[in-house]
């Protein structure tokens, strides 16, 4: 017979070995595929880690890829803090990003000092008012936010084409689906000359550090935790449970915002709606591999980052579909999950039939 | 208004309709076989990707239509066993597994694809399957193209409603898979394995969504292409509430929702000059989510979903 037994005293050296052994795992699992495609693994592996780490530039790319990653895998962190299980930050990115370009792209011509301010705030609210309303709906109707959030993502991205064939649309664009660009004094400086990093970068490194300590030291986070781990008993407890999910949830619905207005006003410079390739879901998995802890976030960002960058460049030299990148970073979901019951639980053989 | 009455009362409208449920049928009940023995099965949109994917590719490969139904039921099972392990004996997180599933699956499919197809511009095409015209009552009037021009795995989701409502209400094994969903003890009580019962009903749930996946690139349209489940998963998650896990309305909600869907694309032709056509294409997302709202309130949850349940452990 088999037994499962929680660990009495789960130890710490699982919640930081875990993630790093999933992500292994999940990349030595990645010569299956590399071997079905026909490529040598060990020729891939080494384009990959030339393709993140080979250059300034590489690494340049690998930072800029990671950018939006701590934006979202911290809004998904957040959330499943609280078990508000938020999977509509690809959505929530978009309404950001449509802020971004609505205000930024000349509606306002006002000295970077004052719009480029305003277009980070616009583009946070923008975000977190996309998770007010299934919040709302879970806490007045009890509508499962999973699946609210999730179509809601659909509605969105149909919105944003709407908007880029509508009022969004760049009247000097030859009539593409995209928006005017953003105004120079309105973009996120880069930070390094020739390279596309940008300052979108420090905003999500020092949004992570305020999250990381507000989370573990704060009242607020404290709040957030106990809602989390058992709502009733926080309930009990005289905590105000409704209002610390929609604290959470415009805080989380913010930060995928941002991402959006990151990548728009750091990165792309005008709107398309192929903006994000699925950085909200992908956030997820950053949540999920950093054990929702914030600044685990952002180690598991520049992990998944990594996998991208790296994945993108070995496909572009050896022929290999870039799509290997999403296996991996599904493979390290599924991997860290399994880790995670390791960790809690020993599986014991018995002699005897437990009744 | 007379142009609504004209399309509500057209046969074309009606087969339409049928026909857009279909995959959602297959995904309704494949999400309630799961849900009603206790497990969310949030792999949905995933499996659905692998259906379409798997059907399509073994007909390319020359399995045949059937051929390709049952790689992609075999797929959908696959898959369905992976998440089945982790949230059953491993009692793992089921919203985290499912949607690891889902991402998992989709880039399988993805990868696959691409790499058994490095360089096509336009996916290759297969014979789909043809409208079942069945002598006399295909000659039959409004009734006639509405049901009977509908292509065989159209007939065969509509035959699991039926299959699967008598295996949930008239069978032991239905009574043990609502009893596993509701209070798992006391299955456990009777001497029956609550794990064997909770991961056949994830698989068999899970090939039914491959079915409905393949559905798409083998009935409702002749070849593969990125991004064409589009939500349809996310869609039977909340038709599934709506239903209130029951088969015959699982029917009747597929079908409200195609009914719908067939409705905006009729209006979308006669209003697009007035009204943007994304306003229609929003509508049957917006839909689901009001019927999400609607049934929630009253919703009878299996008791035990989300749950995970452990031998030896009360």
């Amino acid at each position: 017979m088999i037994r499962i037994e929680p660990r009495e005293n789960p130890s710490r050296a699982f919640a930081i070995g875990i993630p790093i052994l999933s992500a292994v795992i999940s990349l030595a699992l990645a010569a299956i595929p590399l071997l079905a495609a026909g490529a040598n693994p060990l020729t891939a592996y080494g384009e990959m880690i030339k393709g993140v780490f080979g250059s300034v530039f590489a690494l340049s790319e690998m930072l800029t890829r990671a950018t939006p990653l701590i934006f979202t895998g911290l809004a998904a962190a957040l959330a499943f803090r609280a078990k508000l299980w938020n999977i509509g930050a690809e959505g929530q990115l978009y309404l950001g990003a449509m802020a971004a370009v609505a205000i930024g792209s000349g509606y306002l011509d006002a000295p970077g000092i004052v719009l480029l301010p305003l277009i980070i705030l616009l583009g946070a609210g923008a975000g977190a008012a996309g998770m007010m309303a299934p919040t709302y709906l879970k806490v007045r109707f009890g509508a499962d936010e999973v699946v609210t959030t999730l179509l809601l993502n659909f509605i969105i991205l149909i919105f944003l084409q709407m908007m880029l064939e509508g009022p969004l649309q760049d009247p000097m664009g030859l009539g593409w689906p995209q928006s005017a660009p953003v105004l120079d004094q309105g973009m996120l400086p880069p930070l390094m000359e020739r390279m596309r990093v940008h300052s979108g970068l420090i905003i999500a490194l020092v949004l992570a550090a305020i999250a990381q300590f507000m989370l573990a030291r704060s009242v607020w986070g404290f709040k957030l935790r106990a809602v989390g781990e058992n709502a009733a008993a926080a309930r009990h407890a005289g905590i105000n449970v409704n209002r610390s999910l929609f604290g959470v949830a415009a805080i989380s619905g913010a930060l995928a915002g941002l991402a959006g207005v990151s990548e728009v006003a750091g990165l792309k410079g005008y709107l398309t709606s192929d903006l994000s390739p699925g950085f909200g879901y992908t956030g997820i998995v950053v949540a999920m591999l950093a054990g929702l802890s914030p600044a685990g976030v952002v180690v598991a960002a520049l992990f998944i980052a990594s996998v991208f960058v790296g994945a993108d460049s070995m496909s572009r030299a050896m022929g290999v579909s870039s799509f290997l990148a999403d296996l991996v970073v599904s493979m390290s979901l599924l991997c860290v999950l399994v880790g995670g019951f390791l960790a809690k639980y020993r599986i014991l053989r018995t002699r005897e039939a437990v009744s | 208004m007379m142009d609504l009455l004209n399309i509500l009362l057209s046969e074309s409208f009606w087969a339409a309709s049928l026909r857009i449920a279909t995959p959602l049928i297959f995904g309704v009940l494949g999400a309630l076989i799961c849900e009603r023995a206790g497990v969310l099965n949030l792999g949905i949109e995933g499996i659905f990707v692998v259906g379409a994917m798997c059907g399509w590719m073994a007909v390319w490969l020359g399995a045949g239509l059937w051929g390709g139904a049952l790689a992609a039921a075999a797929a959908g099972a696959l898959f369905g066993l992976l998440h089945a392990v982790l949230t059953v004996p491993l009692g793992l997180s089921q919203h985290v597994s499912g949607l690891g599933i889902t991402l998992f699956a989709t880039s399988v499919s993805y990868f696959t694809y691409r790499t058994a197809l490095p360089n096509v511009s336009s996916p290759p095409r297969i014979e789909p399957f043809q409208a079942l015209d069945i002598p006399l009552l295909s000659d039959l009037p409004f009734l006639g193209p509405v049901l009977f021009q509908q292509t065989a795995l159209t007939w065969l989701a509509l035959l699991m409603v039926a299959v699967v409502w008598y295996i949930m209400n008239r069978t032991a094994l239905g009574v043990a898979i609502q009893a596993v969903g509701d209070n798992p003890d006391s299955v456990d009580a009777q001497g029956l394995s609550v794990y064997g019962l909770r991961i056949g009903a994830i698989v068999a749930g899970s090939a039914l969504m491959a079915l409905g996946g393949a559905f798409l690139t083998m009935s409702a349209f002749d070849a593969f292409f990125f991004g064409m489940v589009n939500g349809r998963g996310w869609v039977c998650i909340a038709l599934v509430i709506f239903a209130s896990w029951r088969p015959g309305k699982a029917l009747f909600g597929a079908l409200l929702f195609g009914a719908f869907d067939a409705l905006q694309v009729r209006l979308q032709t006669e209003m697009g000059a007035l009204v943007p056509g994304q306003v229609f294409l929003m509508a049957p997302y917006i839909l689901s989510i009001i019927a999400l709202v609607i049934a929630a309130r009253s919703a009878d949850y299996p008791r035990a979903l989300l749950t995970p349940w452990f031998k030896g452990q009360r």
